[in-house]
This record gives structure tokens, sequence and C-alpha cells, in this order.
């Protein structure tokens, strides 16, 4: 298992894990109070170009944090599945942005600057976190007015590696040579319009270990499903074979009706066995794409259960497979698929439109033969418990959810 | 750098932690290296990135909570934060504030910079930046709680994880402060 992201709290309890969080902020708040970002009129002249001190260090601390996030993934230390990567909300993102801007030049802080600057007594500073408190309420006032514009253009978690459609590495190289780049050129601006010292030499070596980073970063690669299914191997392969996963009948009858847990059933069979028969609410996901929607799968709730399912097995165990591999918590498999549903809980209905068991099924081969396409609409697919009693011995337990399910400014 | 005579030897204690020159801030890279290792530690450790907006968000939500608790279990957007019977301020990213707040000032009495000033343009009144930082701080914060995160929570954070709305936040912050300074350029030059 890739040991990082830690969860924290279910680890090490509440007090533990917010001394932690209280830790960070404080490392945060001296670094940016030792870099100046205190003293608003530096911050507002990389405006002018006449210090770009606040943009270097800005530029400089993305490029460093990003080598060493991904760095840390290609080894196989850090789950990048498993950090909050901002979702994309196109518009509001704009808009916002640019009132920021607005906001920016004007209060010549940011939040996180204008707090170091009320620690250290900034009388400028302290009205720009007034300021910001009245900002926050003031927004909290009208959001109900603007929730499409709000919510709307939502994009989920969408990376540059999905935007140009190039892998981590390439991303990374690009990223590195292009705050070079900016750096380069806000020097040159600087000592134009400004008469700031000439930063140290030192900076050429720096620029050249970033370089060399994204490039080992680009050549190692990051781990792919199978070689993180490869890394779980060892300790959830027997327990695979044990029959640790696989979930019987009963007690996905069961779960349907537990309201504690929010159950997720992912049929991945092809569209036309789906189509003939598939349990009531679940979702249609053939397992070409289930690694598309890895994502959605980790964002949701921490008392989320799924239950893959196929006609057989076989596809349903691959698709465990993929998710277990890429941190998806609390994944499960329909013991016998749907072929040993239907004869837990076929009926006389179903029956009515069952030509018959199929003397030699294949394996994943619907062994019923429907004549027509019942979908979800037959008792089968949802089948009142009370109507069948099965011991089953329960083999559902939560796991931790390693996650976050919000971000920063959430 | 002079010394005291002992009988008020305590209070010039005090008064030299607070006025003593100022040393001068770290060199912009190192800076930036230091930030980008602390913000690395917070994806690391916990998965989450580094923020400051939401804290203040939890803040105010937590005091309209005291003031007018109906009011905040009516708007959606507070019911989230304080709800009910939710705390607003039991969260990490109020740890992450509050710790800024704390290292800022660490950083700052140890290097002799946590002093009263106002720091402004040459050609304008201390009561002219005040309001003009008010304005900007009620504008930033709107636009942070609209874009679902500020500089550090989107462009920083955001920007190190490759997230793409959080690139197009960070150009739009920076694309719209260049695109006003020149028409403000009296407040600071």
């Amino acid at each position: 298992m890739i040991p990082f992201p830690l969860s924290l709290e279910p680890m090490f309890g509440k007090l533990i894990a917010y001394l932690i969080f209280l830790a960070i902020g404080f490392l945060f708040g001296f670094v940016l109070e030792s870099a100046g970002f205190n003293h608003s009129p530096t911050l507002a002249a990389q405006f002018y170009f006449k210090d770009l001190r606040v943009f270097k260090v800005f530029f400089t601390a993305i490029v460093v944090a990003m080598l060493l996030i991904f760095g840390a993934s290609a080894i196989g230390l850090l789950d990048y599945n498993l950090i909050w990567v901002n979702p994309t909300y196109l518009w509001s993102g704009i808009v916002g942005g640019l009132i920021m801007g607005v906001g920016f030049i004007l209060g010549g802080f940011c939040p996180g600057t204008s707090l170091v600057a009320l620690a250290t007594f900034k009388i400028d500073g302290i009205f720009f976190v007034l300021g910001g408190l009245f900002g926050v309420f003031a927004f909290s006032e009208v959001v109900d007015k603007i929730t499409y514009f709000y919510n709307g253009s939502y994009f989920g978690r969408v990376t540059l590696m999905d935007i140009f459609d190039l892998p981590v590495g390439v991303i990374v190289i690009l990223v590195t040579l292009m705050a070079i780049f900016m750096l380069w050129g806000g020097e040159k601006l600087e000592q134009k319009f400004g008469d700031k010292a000439p930063e140290p030499k030192a900076r050429y070596i720096g620029a050249g270990v970033f370089v060399l980073l994204a490039v080992v970063i680009a050549i190692l690669g990051q781990p792919t499903t199978e070689d993180r299914w490869e890394m779980l191997a060892p300790e959830k392969q027997p327990l695979l074979e044990q029959r640790t996963y696989q979930i019987a009948p009963p007690e996905l009858l069961h779960t349907m009706h537990e309201h504690k847990l929010n159950l997720v059933m992912i049929d991945v069979r092809d569209e036309a066995d789906y189509n003939i028969f598939h349990l009531l609410d679940a979702e249609h996901i053939p397992l070409d794409e289930v690694s598309d929607h890895i994502h959605d799968f980790i964002a949701m709730p921490p008392n989320t259960v799924f239950v893959v399912m196929s006609n057989d097995e076989t596809a349903a165990t691959e698709a465990w497979k993929i998710m277990t591999a890429e941190s998806v918590p609390n994944v499960y498999i329909l013991d016998g698929g749907i072929n040993n549903w239907l004869t837990f809980y076929g009926t006389p209905y179903e029956e009515d439109f069952c030509a018959g068991e199929k003397e030699t099924a294949a394996d994943e081969e619907l062994r019923y033969d429907f004549t027509i396409a019942l979908g979800a609409g037959c008792p089968a697919a949802f089948p009142d418990p009370e109507k069948f009693e099965y011991e089953f011995e329960p083999k559902i337990q939560l796991e931790l959810k390693r996650a976050p399910s919000s971000g920063g400014c959430g | 750098m002079s010394t005291t005579t002992p009988p008020i030897k305590k209070e010039s204690t005090l008064k030299r932690l607070f006025s003593r020159p100022g040393k001068p801030y770290i060199n912009s890279y190192l800076g930036g290296v230091l930030l980008g290792i602390v913000l690395f530690i917070s994806y690391f450790i916990t998965g989450n990135g580094l923020g400051a907006s939401g804290g203040l968000s939890r803040y105010v939500a937590f005091v309209e909570d005291l003031v007018a608790p109906d009011h905040v279990n009516r708007v959606p957007y507070l019911i989230s934060m304080a709800g009910g019977d939710l705390n607003a301020l039991d969260n990490w990213i109020v740890m992450v504030s509050t710790g800024v707040i704390l290292g800022g000032f660490v950083s700052g009495l140890i290097n002799g910079r946590a002093k009263f000033e106002t720091n402004k343009g040459p050609n304008i009144s201390n009561r002219t930046r005040w309001i003009v930082a008010f304005f900007g701080g009620m504008l930033f914060t709107f636009g942070a709680r609209m874009a679902r995160g500020c500089t550090s929570g989107q462009a920083l954070s955001g920007g190190a994880t490759l997230s793409a709305g959080s690139w197009v936040v960070m150009f739009a912050i920076f694309g719209g402060a260049y695109a006003l300074a020149y028409f403000v350029r009296k407040l600071w030059n």
C-alpha cells in the first residue's frame, strides 16, 4: 500500500490531528513572514515590475512543491489519488479570480499574507483582514442569488494532464521550464523598472537541479494501475483467494436495505446484458470505463460501499482490482455475479420471460435465456427481503477513509 | 543595542523586543524553496494543501452563529459550516489559519519586524491606505469565496498539484491585478 498521505484523525485522534494542522499553519505563517509577505508595498511592487520578490517566492514554491509531490508519487511514497486536487469550476473561478486581482492591487495583500501582516501589527493588514471578514460575510449573503453561476461550469477533478493530454512527467518538465523562464524574465523586468540588487549566482544551480528533477520524474513515470496492483498484490491477492471480498447475494440484499451505508452498485457487463436484466439502481459502467470514474468514487462519502458485478466473477474481479489498486476504499464483488443472484432471487415473474437455463454457458455469459429485456422492471431486481430467508456470513467492513473530502478554502 | 538600568529592565526587554531594527527578509528563492517544502509536507502528511480564506469564512460563520443562529440555519452556504449544532471552528482549515497567525507573529518577533506601522505608497495618507485596504480585503475574500479558494488554497496549492481550474484562477488573479495596476499606480508609487 502507498503509505502517504496519512489518515490523521482516525489514526491519531482529533486533538493530535488538529495540532498537526496547527503546526503546518505555523510553518506556513513563519515562512510567509520570513519571505516578506507582511509588507504590502513589496506585494504591490510586483505589479509594477519594481520588486518581484513575491512573484519569485510564489512560483519557486509551486515548482518545488510540484517536484516533491510528483517525485514522491513516482517512487510510490505518496498517493496522488488521495490528495486533494481542487476541482474545476470554470466561470466562477475566472470571475472570482479577477475580483481577487482587484482586491490584491487595492489592498496590497491576499488573505494568507494579511493574516501574517495582522500578526506582526501592520495596521494596513489589520484593515485588510477586517474588510476580508466583511467580504466573506457579504458572499455568504449573496451566494444564494447566484447558485447557478457559482455551481455551474463544474468539471470535477481536472488536471493539466487531462487538458493537454500529456503524461505527468511532460507537464512537470513544461511547468518547471515555464517557471524558470518567468523568473528569468521577472529578473530582467526588475532590473529595468526597479533598483534591486542582483540575485546570488547559486540560483543557476537551483534551476539546474529543478530541471534535472523534472526530467528524472518524467523518466520514472507515475505508477500505473498495474504497478499499483503489484504493490498491493502480496497483501490482497491471498485475501481475494480466501473470498474475503466476495459478498453473497443475501448480504447485498441486506445492504440494499441498510440505509446507514451509501451503497453503490456497479454493473460492468456489456450494455445488452445490462438491458436484459440488472439490479435496481445498479450503475452501468463497462469494465474498460471503470478507470475513468476513480476520482468520482474516491470523492464519495466515507460510508460508501461499492459492489461490482458481472455475469459471473471474472470481469467483476478485474474491476475490483482496478478500483482497489487505485485506492478506492470498501470495494466488494457480488459472489457468483448476476447468474448467482438470479438463482437466489428469480421468481415466477422472471420465469415467464425465460426460455430456460443454457446447458453450457461460457464464463461471463448470462446463463438464463431471457425472451425479453426486463431491465430492472421485475421483482428480482429489487427482491422483497421478507420473502426470502437466507443466512449469510457478513463480510462488509468499512475501511478508514484517507482522502480529504474538502480543500484548503472549503 | 544600548544597555539599560536594572529597575526598568523588564519593561525595556519588552520594548526592545518590539522596537529592534528589523532584520531583512530572506532571499526570495530561498523563501520559495521553504514555502514549497511546507506545502509539500502538508500534502504529504494530510492530503490537503494550504489555505487561509477558508479559515476566515469559518471565523465569520462562528460569530454569525453566536449572534444570529436562526439566520445561519436558513442560509444553505452557512448551514454546511455552522448549521444546527455544527461548530464552525471545528475544522482543520481553522487550525491552519490560526497557525498562520501564530507562525507569522513568532517570525516577526524573532526578526524584529513585529511593530505597529502602516506600510503604504509614498503619496497617500495613512487614512487612505486603511480605507483602500479595507475595500481590497473585502473584494479579495468575496472573490476567494466565489472561486473556492484564494492565492493559497487555489493558486499555490492547486498550482502545485496541477489542477487545471487552479491554474485558471491563478492567471485570473494575476491578470486582474496587472490589468488594474496602472490605473491605481498613485496608491503604490
